[in-house]
């Protein structure tokens, strides 16, 4: 609670809104007390006085009755309104919802009916009819706003108490031989009233706006009695001559439901927790690079070389160390498995090489990252633009996703082709066809005219390939392209890829957590834990013998056809939050052989042959196995 | 395409239905005598009678249903007893002049909303964001009726740019470009409001969507970041905007009652209010009706609009 209040006056506009708001709810409260003119006596002969005139402070109207007066009595009358619109329609709506989304069946089906036809009106019109209905009236134009405002809190109640009718505490109350009405008033009620008063602060400066209009139309408060709304509507015939009648309720109507929105949007976004956790901030079209250090050379050879590489998330005061110093490269024709749990930080590695993790929060902090001779990071964001999907392609997990619903299949992949083409339109087609058909997509000239969602997940991931193939890129990254998928279809696409590596020399790094498809497919493997790697080496070499005890219980973590001599074994606890990071190996609180030198100083990636390993303790001595 | 037309439009029989029962319950909760209230305190006996047999008053509740549902279904909704004319002439006429404003108000509301949205969308945060943000907090909070009041004031009585109201010019009008420079106030009056509501919802559709994988697909493919805003994310944000946009046609097509009274417009919702003060009740329905069945078809539309930009609808 302390927390809410704190996020809403750090939002500056709310802060303002609620002061503005609570400045005229007090002068509505004080008017009876404040040395005021009687607001309905007339003075023919004071009439239309402007502002600043003596004895009237805002002037005087038509009828020579003094404007100030009639401002803070209209204020409050229209507040009075439009509040109790508000009580009323929250009332009667929430009674609705809560009896519908409670008792549920027909019950339900018969109210949300009715609901659904009141809210076929256009909007004032139904409130025109109820009035037209009722006569010309304050009270009656109150009735009217309640009432059309009733299904839409009816509606929104609903929702959350059909959500709340089926908890354990509700079931529990059931079983206790509660009545019905004693569940609604102790059980559901409680839990929905948040939900009524966000909807109340959403909805009130609308009622009091749409009271001010039946009142401005003629159909509220009738002379002499008057609110902002009939002050304004009377002002219109003297709106040319005197302005200034006009304005001033006017504008008063304006403070107050701006004021009220104002407050409404910062209660709203205060409570909204994935504003405050920035999931709705809009990433970059490139992963800002905010580098600390020079620009490390090159580490090794190949097509796709990191050095170094650093990618964190800054999150508010955090800094998660997603990728902390990784190196790795891959050679044309050469395929690279980049191996981890979840939160080892395999994809932002992957994803920052083509400037995608998403930014904000996402910020590359250092290290190199070389397409050829081609330093990636820092890179204009045009050169960059130039190389994603022409020179570097990704293939993602779960396409479902990551395919556009709304375009087809094939239009998606003339798009990748035409990006960086100039071809015509039935040319990339095409292409896209053919590239369907490499891809074994039986049928592909019409599957090329579907939509995603019309595809089965193997279908869509094949897509998803085709696309990544559409320039013939040098490098593919994989994203754990076979996730989603059932195994049968995991082995096709693994063989699929395998056979694309050799006919046309792709370099293609894979990011997975599954031993299994490293063995299939990749001639390195990089074992990542916490933001950095822990081991490096020729599969074969580390399947046999692993030398980081992590990666030795990883391995065992992968089921085996036949006899199973060896028992399968899940890792005991979790991952480290890279935010707090103690120094030493980042395993070690899972690790059995863990010794207090592990967790006093940094470890290096020491190196030995083709291999390395990042532990003090290895289970293989590499320096031995390199010089044997 | 057809077949899900059909099916819609079938679909829509019962909420007009209930649209008539609604109006009618409403109009039957009128206190006291209708025929009295409508002729006056001084009418004769004779015409009272006359006119309640007129209006099948003197047939019970449900009766009286049917036989106003079967004169509507006819194309007879009444006389006007104000105008001393058939209802659905009034009405026709003057919705006619309703669509003018309301259509009118409806494509800015839609084109300026949505293109305000996707820019604050596009610049989070940015200057542009912080300026159309501000502009639309107070677009959603004036009302509409104040706001054409002060653009008379300053449009057409300050600057003597614009005709201060109506439709036409009295003496020589008439014509496109009269009716163009009439309507130009009137219709960006009713248009802020919705335009505010566009802009908002199209700014928050639009992030939503900005942080999909698919946006990071485009971005992985190359494509240049004014296609992935303005192409990719505005067509998937689409899915979520246009039945904003439905509801959005409900407000500016109701809420022109308010710029038809301050601009002397002679559209369906100053005719409503009139009535409404003469306790013309036939006219009153008829009108209500009218508006709230041509709502009904106009969502239709907008539900076809949606299948046709959406593929994973079943039509």
């Amino acid at each position: 609670m302390k927390k809410f209040f704190q996020l809403l006056l750090r939002n500056r506009l709310a802060a303002a809104g609620g002061v503005a708001i609570c400045f005229v709810v007090i002068l509505a409260l004080i008017t009876p007390l404040l040395p005021l003119q009687a607001p309905n006596v007339t003075n023919t002969a004071n009439r239309f006085q402007p502002v600043f005139a003596e004895g009237h402070l805002l002037g005087t109207d038509h009828l020579g009755r003094d404007m100030l007066s009639r401002l803070l009595w209209g204020t409050r009358l229209s507040l009075a309104v439009g509040f109790s619109a508000a009580i009323f329609a929250a009332f009667f709506g929430a009674a609705i919802g809560i009896v519908a989304g409670y008792f549920g069946g027909r019950t339900d089906n018969v109210i949300m009916r009715g609901v659904d036809m009141l809210m076929a009106f256009p909007y004032i019109l139904l409130a025109l009819a109820i009035v037209a209905a009722l006569g010309p009236g304050l009270v009656n134009a109150l009735i009217a706003v309640a009432a059309v405002n009733v299904p839409f809190f009816a509606r929104n109640i609903r929702g959350v108490t059909v959500g709340i009718a089926h908890k354990e505490f509700v079931d529990a109350a059931r079983l206790a031989g509660l009545s019905d009405t004693r569940i609604i008033l102790t059980e559901i009620l409680p839990n929905v009233v948040p939900v009524i008063v966000i909807a109340m602060s959403t909805t009130i400066g609308w009622m009091i706006l749409e009271t001010a209009g039946l009142s401005f139309l003629g159909l509220g408060s009738q002379p002499p009695q008057a609110d902002l709304g009939s002050m304004l509507g009377e002002a219109r015939s003297a709106l040319i001559t005197n302005p200034h009648t006009s304005v001033v309720p006017g504008v008063m109507i304006l403070i107050i439901v701006m004021g009220i929105n104002l407050l409404g949007d910062g209660v709203r976004d205060a409570l909204d927790p994935r504003l405050r956790s920035g999931a709705l901030t809009r990433p970059m079209a490139a992963t800002v690079v905010q580098r600390k250090g020079a620009v490390p050379a090159p580490h090794a050879g190949g097509v796709l070389t990191m050095t170094d590489l650093e990618t964190q998330f800054h999150v508010g005061p955090r800094i998660y160390k997603a990728v902390n110093k990784v190196s790795l490269n891959v050679a044309p024709g050469e395929c690279l498995g980049v191996i981890g749990e979840s939160g080892s930080g395999k994809s932002v590695t992957a994803l920052s090489v083509m400037g995608l993790v998403a930014s904000p929060p996402g910020v590359i902090v250092g290290g190199s990252i070389r397409y050829k001779d081609e330093e990636l990071i820092g890179a204009r964001y045009t050169t960059l633009r130039r190389f994603r999907g022409d020179r570097v392609a990704y293939i993602f997990q779960d396409p479902l996703a990551t395919l556009h619903p709304l375009y087809k299949v094939g239009d998606q992949l003339v798009e990748a082709i035409r990006v960086h083409h100039p071809v015509s339109r039935a040319e990339a087609w095409k292409r896209a066809v053919e590239l369907l058909k490499q891809v074994r997509i039986p049928n592909a000239e019409n599957r090329a005219s579907t939509y995603p969602h019309e595809m089965s997940g193997g279908m869509r991931q094949r897509v998803g390939i085709a696309m990544a193939l559409a320039n013939d890129p040098d490098v593919i990254i994989a994203d754990e392209p076979t996730t989603a998928l059932d195994v049968t279809v995991q082995a096709q696409i693994l063989s699929l890829l395998d056979d694309l590596r050799r006919e046309r020399g792709l370099a293609i790094v894979f990011i997975t957590h599954d031993f299994g498809v490293v063995g299939q497919l990749c001639d390195r493997v990089a074992v990542m834990y916490a933001g950095r790697i822990v081991e490096e080496g020729p599969t074969d070499a580390v399947l046999a013998a692993p030398a980081h005890p992590y990666t030795r219980r990883l391995i065992a973590c992968v089921p085996e056809l036949g006899e199973g001599r060896r028992r399968l074994e899940a890792i005991p606890g979790l991952p480290p939050a890279v935010d707090r990071l103690e120094p030493g190996c980042a395993f070690a609180a899972r690790c059995t052989k863990k010794e207090a030198a592990c967790v006093t100083r940094e470890i290096e990636l020491a190196r030995a042959g083709p291999r390395a390993v990042r532990c003090l303790y290895p289970e293989t001595d590499l320096s031995r196995e390199a010089a044997e | 395409m057809t077949g899900y037309i059909l099916k819609r439009l079938v679909s829509a029989i019962p909420v007009l239905l209930g649209i008539t029962v609604i109006v009618f319950l409403i109009m039957a909760m009128i206190p006291g005598d209708p025929a009295t209230a409508i002729l006056g305190s001084y009418a004769t006996p004779e015409n009272v009678e006359k006119l309640n047999r007129d209006l099948g008053l003197d047939q019970p509740l449900v009766a009286r249903y049917f036989i106003w549902l079967g004169n509507m279904l006819t194309g007879d909704f009444g006389r006007s007893f104000a105008l001393n004319r058939p209802v659905i002439d009034e009405v026709l006429d003057r919705f006619s002049a309703t669509l003018v404003l309301a259509g009118t108000a409806f494509i800015l509301c839609a084109v300026f909303g949505i293109i305000a949205g996707v820019v604050s969308a596009a610049r989070q945060y940015g200057f542009a964001d912080k300026a159309i943000t501000f502009a639309v907090l107070l677009g959603i909070s004036v009302p509409s009726f104040f706001l054409g009041m002060m653009m008379i004031l300053i449009f057409a009585v300050k600057l003597r740019w614009l005709p201060v109201s109506g439709m036409f010019a009295i003496y020589g009008g008439g014509d496109l470009p009269d009716l163009l420079n009439h309507l130009i106030m009137p219709a960006l009056a009713l248009a802020v409001v919705a335009t505010g509501v566009v802009a908002r919802l199209s700014r928050s559709a639009m992030l939503e969507v900005l942080r999909q994988d698919f946006i990071r697909t485009a971005r992985a493919k190359g494509v240049g970041e004014r296609d992935v805003v303005w192409r990719h994310a505005l067509k998937a944000a689409m899915v979520s905007i246009i039945p904003v946009l439905g509801i959005q046609a409900g407000f500016v097509l109701s809420g022109a009652v308010y710029i038809e009274m301050v601009f002397q417009w002679p559209g369906v919702g100053r005719m409503l209010v009139d009535a409404i003060l003469k306790r013309d009740i036939l006219l009153v329905q008829g009108g209500v009706v009218f508006v709230a069945a041509c709502y009904v078809l106009f969502n239709i539309a907008v539900d076809v609009a949606q299948s046709l930009l959406d593929p994973r609808i079943k039509t």
